[in-house]
């Protein structure tokens, strides 16, 4: 490795392959369902609240996939709990400068708040008469300290994993800072993507779905914006890109940012029948890019 | 706090008998097979391939010829976790199975690991791995458990030729930076010390004497701590959320006075 472009060439493997992408996947939209469902209530209207019930009780199974996908692929999965508490002492294990340390609290604090949000949803979608549960969602104090602190760990578990592989000396991954800023900001707008292709496979037509198409535009937007500078603060290491998953990054970002960003600035095709193409795109680019994103450190081998 | 410990490793007298790999395994009851197979790897006399859960030293051997093959050079070096003073592995490791010792090493607790693999990847020297026995992160471990009991490291002990030598960080500087002048004495200008002060993350406890670049060696030219993406990831990241934030309230919060105003 004579010519190498970063010191991160000569690192070793760490093995995370397609369980990882599950989780990285399955960690936007979960963290991303949340958080919009959670803006839905506090800042929008009573019309809304289905949508945002939806996204609540699409949270929880997935996160509680996650859950299993991040103890399956760990080398001991008897041994998960030493994420929480230190074997030795029996106290509580905690890095507040180790993303992954600070991810597995976030999961599991986000779980508390998710399971709380899915339980006023369930109820309110099943009619129960269960009083109290309609409390714990906007609008009403009780709802909002569920909601405020519920999108405030969301955020946290879309973006740590970001940060997460910026930390880890590998090829690309930690050649830049702002893998965290496009995890986050991809995982909101995949996960609004899911919400709209939820809403129309249930034949809703609510007015938050044209408030959703604009945050889409929005951040599909932002996100070009960011790929740009990231790329140009990998430096030399740009070439790492140079291979199979380079070919599978530029495809993940023409399929899931360029082509529905086309679609809705021309607004004809996108318009109502549109949109749910759009959503598909997105959704599938974002699963492509996140892929290439894993796999590419693997061909940056010494 | 007993006095730092490392190893100080000299290429130019390795004869690459691989005493050290073989003293390593034995001491460490760590299997002989590489990934379950016992292969050729066609590179040179290296069939050990890198370093990893199983394999805590790996001479190295480098060739260096023409392309007619009638001048060159047979470097070898026997290659071991550098148990740096500021190490990425333990750095990133979420359950604190990566401790510092007294003798100032790094070593992987086994009971205490659960294989996440985070150090793995940390690790700018792509030193650790999973062994596959125990399905947990291992590496050198400087031979903790013979320093304890006053032992010197089995690799070191058993070297042939002094290529590894065992002793006091500092004691080791002093020979290493004389061996130095000894080679430029000789006429060989290229030979320098990898890791020997604290430019390199805080210094390496097993630092190295070179004649070539570091690359030519498979050693990273300007290694760095994982965690120096840290504060501007977090702030990247944060500074999404703003975004996120604003771009979600504004579009949800607009619609609906747009729409209070037409009622």
């Amino acid at each position: 490795m004579i010519d190498a472009p970063s010191s991160t060439w000569f690192t070793a493997s760490p093995h995370w392959h397609w369980l990882i992408v599950v989780h990285f996947m399955l960690s936007a939209l979960a963290g991303g369902t949340y958080f919009l469902s959670a803006m839905i209530d506090l800042a929008g209207r009573e019309s809304d609240r289905r949508v945002a019930r939806l996204g609540y009780l699409i949270t929880l199974p997935l996160l509680a996939v996650i859950g299993v996908v991040l103890i399956v692929d760990l080398g001991r999965p008897d041994r998960f709990w030493h994420l929480f508490i230190e074997n030795h002492t029996l106290r509580p294990m905690f890095k507040y400068w180790v993303p992954m340390s600070i991810g597995s609290w976030a999961v599991t604090a986000f779980g508390f708040f998710a399971l709380l949000s899915f339980v006023a949803a369930f109820a309110e979608q099943r009619h129960l008469d269960w009083k109290f549960t309609r409390r714990l969602r906007p609008p009403g104090w009780l709802g909002t300290l569920v909601a405020v602190p519920g999108a405030f760990f969301a955020l946290v578990i879309t973006g740590y994993t970001g940060v997460m592989i910026s930390v880890l000396n590998r090829p690309i991954w930690s050649d830049t800072p702002l893998f965290g800023l496009l995890f986050l900001v991809s995982a909101v707008t995949m996960a609004g993507a899911l919400l709209v292709l939820g809403a129309r496979w249930l034949g809703w037509q609510s007015p938050a779905m044209a408030a959703l198409q604009r945050i889409l535009t929005w951040l599909l937007g932002v996100q070009i914006l960011v790929l740009i500078v990231l790329f140009v603060s990998l430096g030399p290491a740009v070439r790492g890109w140079l291979n199979v998953w380079g070919i599978a990054l530029a495809i993940g970002i023409a399929i899931g940012i360029v082509l529905p960003l086309i679609a809705a600035r021309r607004r004809g095709p996108l318009g109502e029948s549109g949109l749910p193409v759009a959503a598909a795109l997105i959704l599938a680019g974002g699963l492509i890019v996140r892929t290439a994103i894993v796999f590419v450190p693997e061909v940056n081998a010494p | 706090m007993a006095e730092p410990m490392g190893f100080f490793t000299d290429p130019t007298v390795c004869i690459g008998c691989k005493a050290c790999e073989v003293a390593c395994k034995q001491w460490n009851q760590l299997p002989a097979l590489d990934d379950e197979r016992s292969t050729m790897s066609g590179d040179s006399y290296d069939n050990t391939r890198k370093l990893d859960g199983t394999h805590w030293r790996h001479v190295k051997f480098v060739e260096q010829f023409d392309e007619d093959r009638r001048d060159g050079r047979w470097t070898m070096l026997s290659d071991v976790c550098k148990h740096c003073v500021q190490a990425g592995c333990l750095e990133v490791c979420p359950t604190g199975a990566i401790i510092r010792t007294e003798f100032d090493t790094v070593v992987i607790q086994s009971d205490s690991c659960n294989g996440c693999k985070a150090c793995i990847a940390a690790c700018p020297f792509g030193v650790i791995d999973i062994n596959p026995v125990s399905n947990t992160a291992q590496k050198c471990t400087l031979c903790y458990d013979r320093l304890q009991v006053g032992m010197e490291p089995a690799c070191s002990q058993a070297c042939p030729t002094d290529s590894i030598v065992f002793g006091p960080v500092r004691e080791l500087r002093e020979r290493a930076a004389r061996r130095v002048d000894q080679l430029h004495a000789a006429g060989e200008k290229r030979a320098v010390l990898y890791g020997a002060d604290d430019k390199m993350l805080g210094g390496l406890n097993a630092f190295f004497l070179l004649v070539d670049k570091p690359e030519v060696y498979g050693l990273p030219p300007d290694p760095k701590m994982p965690s120096r993406n840290l504060a501007p990831g977090a702030l990247f990241t944060m500074l999404g959320a703003l975004v996120v934030g604003l771009v979600s309230l504004f579009n949800f919060r607009d619609r609906r006075a747009g729409e209070a105003d037409r009622d």
